[in-house]
C-alpha cells in the first residue's frame, strides 16, 4: 500500500525541482548569443570549436541556429551579440545600416548540388552549375528549394538569375519550395528524388542521403563565404560588446582559425579559415 | 523501412546507457512543461470556474475566444512570445529570451486556454446538477466554486492531462523564442527536430519513442496520484 | 446549555430538544406567510397566490396535476428563485441568511456529492457551522439516523436510489432546521425505500420539524399528510385538514383529482 501523504510529499519535492531546479547550473554566468546559420550548427563544427573559446576565456557561447534571413533580423531586434552567418551582400547591407559595427571573413566552403544516382537531367560531373541548373530546367526534372531567404537560398536564385531562368513560374511545378531548413529541405530531396542546392558542409554530416549523391562541384560560382559581425551596442545596449568582440577576434585569430581547420567529418574537412 | 527497428534498439540503448546528455535534456523538457502546466493551472482553473458560475458581460464572448485560442498554431504563440521578449519589444528589459522561462511563458500561453476551456465544461456540467442544492444549503455562488473544483477533480486532472501533452508535443514555439541552445534550452521536441533536420532519421525517432515513455508516465503518476488521492478524500 | 450527556441518552426526543438548542437556536421561522406572490416567465403568469399561510407543526402536503406549479412554489418559498412580485415572510422576517439556515429543501433526483456518504453530511454541517466535538457528534448521529453508518465511507454516488434520498434526507435535516421542503421525495423509488423515506419524515415532523412536500401519490399524501394544499393552473383552490380533504374536497379539481379524473 502506498502511503498518500508520502506520495504527495515526494511529487511536491520533485514539481519543487524540477521548477527551481538548475538545468543552467552547467551554464556560466558570463555567455554572449551568436545568431548563427543551420549549417554551422547542423554540421557540429561549432559544438567541436567552441569549449576551446569557453575554456579559454570564460564565455559561453550560446547558439541560435536559424536560416541567414531569421538570423540578421533577430540581430536586427537586438536578440544576440554576435552575427554568424553567410550571406556577404545582407552581411554588407546589415552593416551599412547601422545594425551591425563590422564584418569579418571567417571561413569559406562550397555549394554542390546533390541529385538522385540515375541523374535525369544528365548533370552528373559538370563543372558549370549555371549549365547544369538549365539542363535541370529543360528536363523539368524536380528541384528542392529552400525556399526560406536564408544565405544558400540566395546563392541558389542567383544561380538561376544568372541561368536566365524564371523558377518563380515553375513553383508549384518541377521547382519546389520547401520553406524550411537546410536539413528539413535535403529529407524532402531525397524522398522525391528532387535535385537540391546544398552547402557541402551539411551534406557531407547529413544522415539520410538515401541514392542521393553530388553531382556538380567546383564551379567557382558555387564558392560561399561565411562572416562574422558584431550586432551594434549603440542600436541595443544589451548587447555584450567586450565579450563578443573577444568571441570575434578569436575566431578570426590564429587559435580559432586552426580550430576551424582540423574540424573534420569522415577526414574531410568542411570549412576553409580565410580570415584576413 | 529500416529506421524503425534501429531506432527502437537506439532508444532502448539510449535509455540504458544513462547518457548524460539525454538526461539534461529530459529533465528540461520535464521542468519546463510541469511548471508551465502548474501555471496554466493556478490560471486556467478559476477562469474556467468563473466563466462557468459567474454572470457579467461579455462573458460568451470569452468563452469562444478561450475556445479559440486552444486551436492556436503553437508558432503564432512563440511568434508573439518573442516579439514580447525580444530586445526590440516591450519586455525585452527582462533578458527573459533564449531562456527556459521564455520557453515556460509560451507554454503557459499555449496550455492556459485548453485548461481554462476544460474547467469551464467540467465545471458548468456538476454547477447545472448542484447549484440548488448548495444554495439551499447557504452556499454563496463565489463560495461554491472550490466545491465544483473539488467534485470535478477526476475529470480537472484530465484536463491538467491534455495541457502536458500539448505541452510536451509542442516544438514550434519554444523553439523560436528558446532557440534550442545546446545545454540552455534543448529540450525533447526540439532536439528531435534537429536531429531530423540533420538526416539523422533514427536517432530522431528514438528520441520521440523516449518522449511518449515520458508521457506514459507522466500520465500514469497522475493517475495513480489520483487514484491515491481519491482513496484518502473516502477515508 | 444542555448536558451533552442527554445527547447520548436513547431517547430520541431529547436529541432533537438538546440539538435544537446546540444549533444557534433563536426564534423559529413559522409560520410562513405568502402575499400577492407571482412567478411570470415569457408573459405566461405560471404560478399565483394571494395568500396562503403555513403554521408550525405537522406535515402539508401540496396536491395537484400536473403542471400546477408545485414544485415551482416550493422554489419560490425556499428562496431558489426570485418571485416577480409578492413576498414571503417567515416569522414576519424576509429571507435572509439566518432565515436561510433554519430551512432545507430535499429534491426529487437526490443531489449527492462526488464525495464520501459521510464527507457528504460532513459539508453541510460544515457550511452550517459546526465545529470540533459538535460536528464529529452531529455526523455520527446523522448516519445512525439514516441507517447509513455501515456505508460511511463509501461512494455516494455507489449507493442505490432510496439510499442517496436517504442521505440527502439526513443531510438536510443536519443543522435541525424549523422547515424542510420536500418535492416529489419517493417518486422513483421502489416500495420499500418510499417506506423508509416516509418513516424519516414522519420522525422529523413528529421532531418539531415543519413538512411542506409536494407529491402525487394519493396514499403517501394520505400517510403523511395534516394539511392538503390543492393547486390547480397556479393558484391555490384549497388549503385543508387532510381528513376533510379526503373526505369531502370543496374544490371540483380536487374532487377530480382524488378520483383519478384529473390530470391535467
Amino acid at each position: 500500500m502506498i502511503n498518500p501523504r508520502k506520495l504527495l510529499a515526494f511529487a511536491t519535492v520533485l514539481t519543487v525541482h524540477l521548477a527551481f531546479g538548475s538545468a543552467t547550473s552547467m551554464a556560466q554566468d558570463r555567455f554572449i548569443i551568436v545568431q548563427s546559420t543551420t549549417s554551422t550548427e547542423n554540421s557540429g563544427l561549432l559544438d567541436t570549436i567552441l569549449p576551446a573559446f569557453t575554456d579559454k576565456s570564460g564565455i559561453e557561447v550560446r547558439v541560435v541556429a536559424v536560416g541567414t534571413g531569421q538570423a540578421i533580423k533577430n540581430a536586427e531586434n537586438g536578440d544576440g551579440d554576435v552575427l554568424l552567418v553567410h550571406a556577404k551582400l545582407a552581411e554588407e547591407e546589415f552593416v551599412a545600416d547601422g545594425w551591425g559595427v563590422k564584418r569579418f571573413d571567417v571561413m569559406y566552403n562550397d555549394f554542390v548540388v546533390v541529385g538522385p544516382e540515375d541523374d535525369p537531367a544528365g548533370i552528373a560531373g559538370s563543372r558549370d552549375a549555371v549549365a547544369a541548373l538549365r539542363k535541370i530546367a529543360e528536363s523539368e526534372a524536380p528541384f528542392a528549394s529552400r525556399g526560406d531567404d536564408s544565405g544558400t537560398n540566395k546563392a541558389e536564385l542567383g544561380l538561376w538569375k544568372e541561368a536566365g531562368i524564371d523558377v518563380r513560374s515553375a513553383s508549384g511545378g518541377w521547382y519546389r519550395e520547401t520553406g524550411s531548413g537546410m536539413g528539413a529541405t535535403l529529407n524532402t530531396g531525397t524522398g522525391m528524388g528532387a535535385y537540391v542546392l546544398t552547402d557541402r558542409a551539411t551534406w557531407i554530416s547529413f544522415g539520410n542521403k538515401e541514392n542521393h549523391r553530388v553531382l556538380v562541384e567546383g564551379d567557382p560560382k558555387l564558392f560561399n563565404q561565411y562572416g562574422v559581425i558584431l550586432v551594434n551596442p549603440d542600436k541595443h545596449s544589451n548587447v555584450k560588446a567586450e565579450e563578443g568582440q573577444a568571441f570575434i577576434d578569436w575566431l578570426t585569430g590564429s587559435e580559432g582559425q586552426a580550430a576551424i581547420a582540423d574540424f573534420t567529418i569522415d577526414g574531410k574537412q568542411l570549412f576553409f579559415p580565410n580570415a584576413q | 523501412m529500416h529506421d524503425f527497428a534501429s531506432s527502437l534498439s537506439l532508444a532502448v540503448n539510449l535509455i540504458l546507457s544513462g547518457d548524460a546528455e539525454l538526461w539534461s535534456i529530459v529533465l528540461l523538457s520535464l521542468r519546463v512543461s510541469l511548471t508551465a502546466v502548474a501555471v496554466a493551472a493556478v490560471i486556467g482553473m478559476p477562469v474556467g470556474a468563473a466563466l462557468a458560475v459567474g454572470r457579467f458581460a461579455g462573458r460568451r464572448a470569452l468563452i469562444v475566444l478561450m475556445n479559440a485560442l486552444m486551436g492556436l498554431p503553437p508558432v503564432v504563440v512563440g511568434l508573439m512570445v518573442y516579439l514580447m521578449l525580444s530586445n526590440s519589444g516591450p519586455l525585452g528589459v527582462l533578458q527573459l529570451l533564449y531562456t527556459p522561462t521564455a520557453m515556460i511563458i509560451a507554454q503557459v500561453v499555449l496550455v492556459t486556454p485548453i485548461v481554462a476551456a476544460l474547467t469551464r465544461q467540467v465545471v458548468e456540467d456538476i454547477d447545472a446538477e448542484y447549484a440548488e442544492q448548495l444554495r439551499s444549503i447557504g452556499v454563496s455562488r463565489l463560495a461554491s466554486v472550490p466545491t465544483l473544483l473539488w467534485d470535478g477533480r477526476t475529470s480537472l486532472l484530465t484536463a491538467v492531462l491534455a495541457g502536458f501533452g500539448r505541452a510536451t508535443a509542442e516544438v514550434g514555439a519554444v523553439i523560436i523564442v528558446g532557440g534550442n541552445i545546446n545545454h540552455v534550452t534543448r529540450v525533447m521536441t526540439t532536439t528531435i527536430a534537429l536531429e531530423t533536420s540533420k538526416g539523422n532519421l533514427a536517432l530522431a525517432l528514438a528520441l520521440g519513442a523516449i518522449l511518449m515513455l515520458i508521457a506514459i508516465s507522466v500520465n500514469a503518476a497522475v493517475g495513480l496520484l489520483g487514484a491515491t488521492s481519491e482513496r484518502a478524500a473516502h477515508a | 446549555m444542555p448536558d451533552t450527556t442527554i445527547a447520548h441518552s436513547f431517547d430520541e426526543s431529547h436529541i432533537a430538544q438538546a440539538e435544537r438548542s446546540v444549533a444557534s437556536h433563536t426564534d423559529s421561522i413559522l409560520p410562513v406567510s405568502v402575499t400577492d406572490l407571482a412567478f411570470t416567465a415569457d408573459g405566461k403568469r405560471l404560478v399565483y397566490i394571494d395568500r396562503l399561510t403555513l403554521r408550525a407543526g405537522g406535515s402539508t402536503i401540496i396536491m395537484g396535476p400536473n403542471g400546477a406549479g408545485k414544485s415551482l412554489l416550493l422554489r419560490l418559498l425556499h428562496g431558489l428563485i426570485g418571485a416577480s412580485e409578492g413576498t414571503v415572510l417567515f416569522n414576519s422576517q424576509p429571507m435572509s441568511a439566518r432565515v436561510r439556515r433554519r430551512q432545507a429543501m430535499v429534491f426529487q433526483r437526490p443531489v449527492v456529492l462526488r464525495r464520501s456518504v459521510r464527507a457528504n453530511i460532513d459539508y453541510a454541517l460544515s457550511a452550517h457551522g459546526y465545529r470540533g466535538l459538535n460536528r464529529r457528534e452531529r455526523l455520527r448521529d446523522l448516519l445512525e439516523m439514516g441507517e447509513l453508518a455501515d456505508m460511511a465511507r463509501q461512494r455516494a454516488r455507489t449507493l442505490s436510489g432510496g439510499e442517496q434520498q436517504r442521505l440527502a434526507l439526513v443531510r438536510a435535516v443536519a443543522a435541525s432546521p424549523d422547515l424542510l421542503f420536500l418535492d416529489e421525495p419517493t417518486s422513483s423509488l421502489d416500495p420499500a425505500s418510499t417506506h423508509r423515506i416516509e418513516a424519516l419524515i414522519r420522525r422529523f415532523a413528529e421532531e418539531g420539524t415543519k413538512i411542506v412536500m409536494v407529491t402525487h401519490d394519493l396514499g403517501q399524501a394520505r400517510r403523511l399528510a395534516d394539511e392538503i394544499v390543492f393547486m390547480h393552473h397556479g393558484k391555490v383552490t384549497e388549503q385543508t385538514p387532510a381528513n376533510v380533504f379526503f373526505d369531502r374536497p370543496s374544490s371540483p379539481a380536487a374532487r377530480d383529482f382524488i378520483t383519478g379524473g384529473l390530470l391535467v
